[in-house]
């Protein structure tokens, strides 16, 4: 008898701490569900009214696929997700029924197996929005010859010689640097106030990639713009989306001492731990990425860097419908629309708005260019890959080198006096260690 | 104690079954399968307001519904199966091997690397053996670790084997670094793209015939290992008593050790078949957690080879199926998981009441669900 009691218990135990384990994570399931499907409805019926501009071609006949790496709670994915859908509605195509989109694809075989079924699903023009999916995306672009593969971020298109991969990214450094410019006019309030004595910032940034160098040099330049004597610790996750491990980075470097901490990684982690630290008395404030970050936190984020995708996609799109040739790499910025920051924030200091209104200003007729070679240094290298003069500013730079085989692949960088970015490709190239910048991982 | 009896007799007792013959047991899994699909569908139409059926269609159809669907499932099932495979000695002996995550991911990096070194220069069906043979050594070394560890000084292996998985994926993260592609992507890339040197060749013009074939063929060879081999016994008798194990003779230092050299093996095997016959590149997901989720797939089964390979099937197409619901109906991916959770916990459910029954009030020895 006590035997059974005892067996029986054992077996309550277990279904019931398995019905425990299954139930917490269900809940949590279910309420983000029913955000989700809120959300659809509410955009299908607003695509429902907008009325299709036919153009000679068929725009309702076009199936367009999507593949994201996270859902729409990470900020990087909602802004693809938002963008291409706004495009769509904007050339007349109904996003509802003509668009497949596939979200939490990993970087994986996975994803070649979603783009390959989007192709045989009918869609003509496929779009993946995560750096990673690229290599899966050229595979699947080289067995689909008819459909159009684009691998947003990515940066393989040309070298691969694939006629139907391409590749787009807007300039993000450009909106980077006028965030640095908030970034900048916020350090300089506390400085001159005598609340912070060294002018120190802090950056999570997700991986040591092209992309992430480029923007927190732009970042760190639009900072160095208003405090010339700011210095900056980067921080890497390894990961585009930690919230735990971007919080964790951001609480090492504001207890080194940074005041103002910027990201590139997905999600809400740094701000949050940032407006934590405040709450517990600290000097410090951030700039966010992607989505604004007041949400979560409302007394020190100042604002974030931002891209507008759907400008990026409406222009693949229009290419696409009226049968002209898709650029293989399309890049776009402030010109365009492409790119902008976030509402400022209430912590802004004063004269914030005007900094940031001459920066764009700046930005947009060329007098400011963002990789200004002489607001930089960098130390000299023996690889060839870059040559500076005796004051360390750059006079020639390689803009790719895409084995690493320190043999330029695509171009000089330094035209005018600037390192260009993304006019060579799509992608950011500008992946060089400038002086002040310490990375500390 | 049978003082307990009067007076107060429980409503629902609850008594261990001797036995169960098998036609029951059937029944009462497929009537815990019929109640989950009930529950989840009422959870659907709760939370959504969405047609369960028509959810259900959709789902079979995102595993099912084309021919190429229907190939990726059986892939993934292949893949999963094929772990199951490795891990059902090793817990048939008791020995807990929560490190298949790791023993895969090292069989991946001998392939990725022998595939990237050799691709172009040795012809792939050399180089198809070559992989599979420094895959099945390399799983092999990351299972007999813990395992004489363990046969020596009697560490815990579920701590010994875990740690391993972080050793592996440290180890997988240094090849990433070391052979990524393009320079400074920090990812490997699909490895021989062009060349598609060291890649499954397609049999049958399917490119997935070599995972089945090879799975398959591991599947019986499991089977009739465990059930009708000396080792075999082996392992039952120092899984279910270790002392009895000794009294009869057993080396138990030598089971474990050949165990889990099998057992590793088995998935390091499994890692070639995901690096050379599914992803062509390695990363640190390149297992994807599937290393734990093997772990039901054996236990589920109680390590029987063709209900290991159905439960992997059942467990891959209700993911596959996810992913179409949560593309088509615009549900988050973790509606699927609630349903998948449901139907796991019916199924381990039912597992309870094959082996107890229920007796009522008032009822002898009566009848009960």
């Amino acid at each position: 008898m006590k035997k059974k009691l005892l067996g029986f218990m054992m077996a309550m135990t277990m279904v019931v701490s398995l019905a425990a384990c299954g139930g917490s994570s269900n809940s949590g399931a279910a309420a983000d569900k029913t955000d989700a499907a809120a959300e659809t409805t509410e955009e299908a019926t607003e695509e429902a009214s907008e009325e299709p501009v036919a153009e000679g071609v068929d725009v309702t006949a076009i199936k367009v696929g999507q593949i994201c790496v996270e859902d729409e709670n990470s900020g990087y994915d909602a802004a693809h997700i938002e963008g291409l859908a706004t495009a769509m509605k904007n050339l007349g195509m109904d996003p509802a029924t003509q668009l497949t989109l596939v979200v939490d694809i990993p970087e994986d075989e996975t994803c070649y197996d979603t783009a390959v079924d989007e192709a045989e699903g009918g869609c003509g023009i496929i779009f993946s929005d995560s750096y990673g999916h690229q290599t899966y995306m050229q595979q699947a672009a080289s067995e689909y010859a008819d459909v159009t593969f684009v691998a947003c971020t990515g940066d393989m298109a040309a070298p691969s010689g694939l006629a139907n991969l391409k590749n787009i990214f807007p300039h993000t450094y450009e909106s980077r640097y006028v965030s640095g410019v908030v970034a900048g006019m916020k350090l300089k309030e506390m400085m001159d106030a005598g609340i912070v004595t060294d002018p120190y910032v802090g950056y999570v940034g997700a991986y040591p990639y092209a992309e992430v160098v480029s923007g927190y040099s732009a970042f760190f330049l639009g900072v160095r713009s208003i405090v010339p004597d700011a210095h900056m610790d980067v921080q890497f996750t390894n990961s585009w989306y930690d919230p735990t491990a971007e919080g964790a980075a951001a609480e090492a470097l504001i207890s080194k001492g940074c005041s103002i901490i910027s990201q590139h990684a997905d999600s809400t982690g740094a701000p949050s731990a940032v407006q934590a630290a405040h709450d517990n008395g600290k000097e410090v404030y951030c700039v966010g990425y992607n989505i604004d970050m007041r949400a979560v936190a409302p007394d020190v984020a100042l604002t974030s860097a931002q891209n507008n995708w759907s400008v990026l996609y409406e222009h693949m799109l229009k290419c696409y419908i009226d049968g002209t040739e898709i650029p293989t790499d399309f890049s776009a910025g402030i010109n365009e629309d492409a790119v902008m920051i976030s509402e400022l924030g209430d912590a802004c200091a004063e004269g914030t708005a005007e900094a940031v209104e001459a920066a764009w200003a700046g930005i947009k007729d060329g007098s400011i260019k963002v990789f200004d070679t002489a607001s930089f240094t960098v130390q000299p290298t023996d690889n060839g890959s870059y040559a500076v003069d005796a004051d360390g500013h750059l006079t020639s730079a390689f803009a790719l080198d895409s084995d690493g085989d320190w043999v330029n692949d695509n171009g000089e960088a330094i035209m005018d006096g600037a390192f260009v970015e993304s006019q060579l490709r799509s992608a950011p190239y500008f992946s060089l260690d400038i002086d002040g910048i310490t990375k500390l991982n | 104690m049978s003082h307990i009896k009067s007076g107060h007799e429980p409503l629902i007792r609850i008594a261990k079954r001797d036995a169960i013959a098998k036609p029951k047991a059937i029944m009462i899994r497929a009537i815990a399968v019929l109640l989950s699909l009930v529950v989840s569908g009422v959870f659907i139409f709760a939370i959504t307001g969405l047609n369960p059926i028509r959810v259900y269609e959709v789902m079979v159809e995102g595993a099912f519904g084309t021919s190429r669907r229907s190939w990726v499932t059986i892939r993934d099932t292949m893949m999963l199966f094929c772990i199951a495979i490795g891990l059902a000695p090793a817990y048939k002996m008791k020995f807990w091997n929560i490190g298949a995550e790791g023993q895969v991911l090292i069989g991946g990096i001998c392939t990725a690397g022998l595939m990237r070194a050799l691709g172009s220069s040795m012809p792939t069906p050399l180089l198809l053996v070559v992989m599979a043979c420094a895959s099945l050594l390399g799983g092999c070394l990351w299972g007999i670790i813990p395992a004489i560890f363990k046969a020596e000084w009697h560490t815990n292996e579920t701590l010994f084997t875990l740690m391993m998985n972080y050793v592996a994926i440290q180890l997988t993260s240094y090849c990433v670094s070391l052979w990524e592609n393009p320079f400074g992507s920090n990812s490997v890339g699909i490895i021989n793209q062009q060349t598609q040197g060291g890649w499954f060749p397609k049999i049958f013009g399917q490119a997935v015939s070599l995972n089945v074939i090879i799975v398959l063929t591991l599947a019986i060879g499991m089977h009739i290992y465990l059930t009708y081999s000396k080792q075999g016994y082996e392992i039952a008798v120092v899984g279910d008593s270790v002392n009895t194990a000794r009294y009869a003779g057993i080396n138990v230092k030598a089971v474990t050790i050949r165990t889990m050299a099998v057992s590793g093996a088995i998935c390091g095997l499994a890692g070639f078949i995901a690096v050379a016959g599914a992803s062509h590149t390695i990363s640190t997901s390149t297992a994807g957690g599937q290393g734990f989720t093997a772990i039901i797939v054996a236990w589920l089964a109680q390590f029987n080879s063709a209900i290991m390979g159905l439960i992997a099937l059942l467990l891959v197409s209700l993911q596959k199926g996810a992913i179409q619901i949560a593309s088509q109906f615009k549900l988050n991916n973790y509606a699927s998981n609630v349903i998948t959770g449901i139907i796991l916990f019916f199924i381990l459910g039912s597992e309870f009441f094959i082996n107890f029954r229920l007796i009522l009030r008032g009822k002898k020895g009566g009848e009960e669900k």
